[in-house]
């Protein structure tokens, strides 16, 4: 472990550079195979590019990465035309096409992968690795032609990402205003299937398809922008390349594969759960927020009512009023404290601030003004409109009410003739 | 004056049965034009096939009495609503830009030029507080309204639009319709696949009626009346239907040869 930690070893630095660089360069193509809905797809060209390997090794008698790359090529891009094919000539679904593709293509290569095992060859021994990937295995030679390879890619990435966007969006425009689509599409396919064939290398083919896949959907929750969202994809891609190089030189008997892919699952799980606002820690927040400003404001609306007779209220008066939780009213009036709306006068026994009277006066007066709107300009019957307001007087935000007032003229009475409360400010905090 | 746009002998297909029958018009140009005709009556195809976004089997299309690729940055393309995802991690401003796309600025940033005729086409269609926002965080028809924005960026003189109404609200009807009336009003032609029969008078000043094989196509005065609709509405197309059933099932050439009768 100590060795790779330090990187003394030259060879370790160059694999683990580029182990990194085919992460990032799977992670950013895999982007447009996400956003097109092709990650079937994706895993399909993964699991065709064995045979291809395979024949190559069996054709060449040699190992060289170059010609594993040609023939990884051929039949990634053989499996795309057949999907193709089957999917505009015949009846069968495109994910039906697709399985049958991935089988047949898989199928194949193992058969090939056996038969060269048991050819006996001197130099088999690396190919299984392809399975499910040993990055610690790759040469010198390897990580030069993948790498370059990755880069190849990248360039071209970079060179055509608006075309590329435009036509993962809407192709139709993209060729109505006269973009070459179809050689586009060619091009796009063609470094799909050369990041998955130089990909491979590290994860393997059975689990190609969570590198090419997983570091886009976890940067989809991060961000709305499909630049950033590539970007966020690519340092994913990074950081599972080198936890891949280091699993790999660490515990050599172990594949890197799925260690790589654990590790994405994890920051596929984090991003769901933590991301601002599509994750469910945030989401999960907001409603926490929400119910703490409702039941804050409801015990405000009691205090309004109940202050009409007495200034000083206890608890009990409150519980009777209004059926809160007894230790969520507690909480509330805590928290109410804090803010500097009520203030306590006795033992279990509140008043409002002043400034709590201006706040307990806009919640009532947004449910009056609610009711009213419903009841004046919806039309619904006085006796429907209580259980609306009751929710829309926490939502309602300042711009709203000014438009409610407006609309409204300022009405005196609600639709149960009680009088709206209003302040000289309308818009107090 | 050479017609903006002319179909001679249009027929297409998909999977070989014909959607679009010896299809043959002329329009003028300046006008609001509605193509209308039952569900599956190729509307979309006829766009489509304009557009070159489908080859037809024979016929030819000419605009503005050249070839398409001749022409194409003075002609607008508004796809169907339903026809992209509106959950792709674009902003509604990126979308507006890409109305500023053209062949030879593709491996460049856009201009500010390009970016201040994109931001005033929002503007254009009262977005403009909307530009940082996610596409899918609009309504229906602000959805609409971001293809028309991104249809303005692109300044044509001629727009195809598939069914621009659909799924929005009378408020953004009318501001659909008066947008509309400005491009008429600055001479541009505007060609609309439209739904609903009843606003067709109020709407369009000629149309394009259309079911497999063309109706009528005229002024709303003359081709917009009862029998023409019952032409297109009725169930009349039986023997039709039933030739482009045979043509599908005996793998049977629509033409005798496989010509494309170019001028
Ligand atoms: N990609 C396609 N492959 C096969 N058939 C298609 C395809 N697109 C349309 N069709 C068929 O062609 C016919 C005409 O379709 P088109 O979309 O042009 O109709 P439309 O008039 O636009 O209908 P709508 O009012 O429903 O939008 C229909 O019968 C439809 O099923
Ligand atoms: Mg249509």
């Amino acid at each position: 472990m100590s060795s790779f930690f330090s990187f003394s070893d030259p060879n370790v630095q160059m694999v683990t550079l580029g182990v990194m660089l085919l992460g990032a360069g799977a992670a950013i193509v895999g982007c447009f195979t996400f956003v097109r809905k092709r990650a079937l797809v994706g895993d399909a060209i993964a699991h065709a590019v064995l045979p291809g390997i395979c024949l190559s090794f069996m054709i060449t008698g040699q190992k060289h990465p170059l010609w594993l790359l040609a023939g990884a090529v051929v039949t990634g891009w053989l499996s795309l035309l057949f999907m193709d094919y089957i999917t505009h000539r015949t009846k069968l679904k495109a994910d039906a096409a697709i399985g049958a593709v991935l089988s047949l293509f898989f199928g194949l290569g193992i058969l090939l992968l056996t038969a060269i095992q048991h050819s006996g060859s001197a130099q088999q021994a690396g190919l299984d690795k392809f399975l499910f990937g040993k990055a610690a295995s790759l040469t010198q030679q390897d990580v030069i032609v993948f790498g370059l390879t990755t880069l190849l890619v990248l360039l071209v990435v970079f060179t055509f990402f608006k075309s590329f966007k435009l036509l993962a969006f809407d192709r139709d425009f993209a060729h109505a205003i006269g973009l070459p689509v179809r050689l586009l599409e060619f091009v796009l396919s063609t470094i799909t299937v050369l990041s998955v064939a130089t990909g491979i290398q590290a994860v393997g083919v059975v689990l190609m398809a969570a590198l090419l896949i997983t570091p886009a959907a976890a940067a989809r929750f991060w961000t709305d922008s499909m630049q950033r969202m590539t970007g966020l994809a690519a340092g994913f891609g990074i950081v599972a390349g080198f936890f891949g190089a280091f699993v790999s030189y660490t515990a050599p008997s172990m594949p890197t594969g799925p260690w790589i892919v654990l590790l994405l699952s994890a920051i596929a799980v984090i991003s769901v759960l933590l991301a601002p606002r599509r994750g469910i820690l945030a989401r999960w927040l907001l409603q926490a927020e929400n119910s703490r400003k409702m039941l804050a404001e409801n015990i405000l609306k009691s205090f309004f009512s109940l202050s009409a007779k007495k200034e000083a209220i206890s608890e009990a008066d409150i519980l009777e009023a209004r059926p809160f939780s007894v230790t969520g009213l507690g909480r509330g009036l805590r928290r109410l404290q804090r803010r500097g709306l009520v203030q306590q006068s006795a033992p279990r026994t509140w008043q409002l601030t002043e400034t709590g009277q201006i706040e307990s006066r806009r919640v009532v007066r947004l449910h009056r003004l609610w009711e009213l709107y419903l009841s004046h300009k919806l039309g619904l019957p006085a006796d429907h409109v209580h259980n609306s307001a009751e929710a829309m007087e926490h939502l309602l935000t300042p711009e709203v009410e000014q438009h409610l007032l407006e609309e409204l003229e300022y009405p005196v009475l609600d639709p149960h003739d009680s009088a709206i409360p209003y302040d000289i400010k309308t818009d107090a905090p | 004056m050479t017609p903006i746009i002319e179909t001679h002998n249009l027929t297409v297909s998909y999977n070989r049965r014909p959607v679009l029958w010896d299809v043959d018009f002329s329009l003028p140009e300046g006008r609001l034009i509605g193509i209308i005709g039952p569900n599956g009556s190729g509307k979309t195809t006829l766009l489509k096939s304009i557009m070159g976004l489908v080859q037809p089997d024979s016929g030819y299309v000419k605009l503005f009495g050249q070839s398409l690729d001749e022409v194409r940055t003075r002609i607008s393309y508004v796809p169907q609503r339903e026809s992209v995802d509106w959950d792709f991690p674009v902003s509604v401003r990126e979308v507006v830009e890409m109305g500023r796309y053209r062949r030879a600025n593709l491996l460049r940033r856009l201009s500010s030029a390009d970016r201040d005729i994109a931001a005033d086409a929002l503007h254009k269609v009262g977005l403009q507080d909307f530009a940082k926002r996610q596409i899918s965080q609009l309504s229906g028809g602000q959805q609409q309204r971001v293809f028309i924005a991104r249809a303005l960026a692109q300044q044509a003189d001629l727009y195809l639009m598939d069914e621009p109404f659909a799924g929005v609200d009378a408020a953004s009807e009318q501001a659909i319709l008066q947008l509309l009336t400005e491009m008429k009003a600055a001479s541009k032609t505007v060609l609309i696949v439209h739904h609903d029969l009843q606003t067709v008078r109020q709407f369009f000043d000629w149309i394009v009626l259309l079911n497999t094989h063309l109706v009528a196509s005229g002024p709303v005065e003359s081709a917009f009346t009862e029998d023409h609709l019952r032409q297109a509405y009725g169930g009349q197309l039986t023997i039709l239907s039933k030739v482009a059933d045979l043509v599908k099932e005996r793998h049977f050439p629509v033409r005798e040869k496989p010509y494309k009768d170019r001028p």
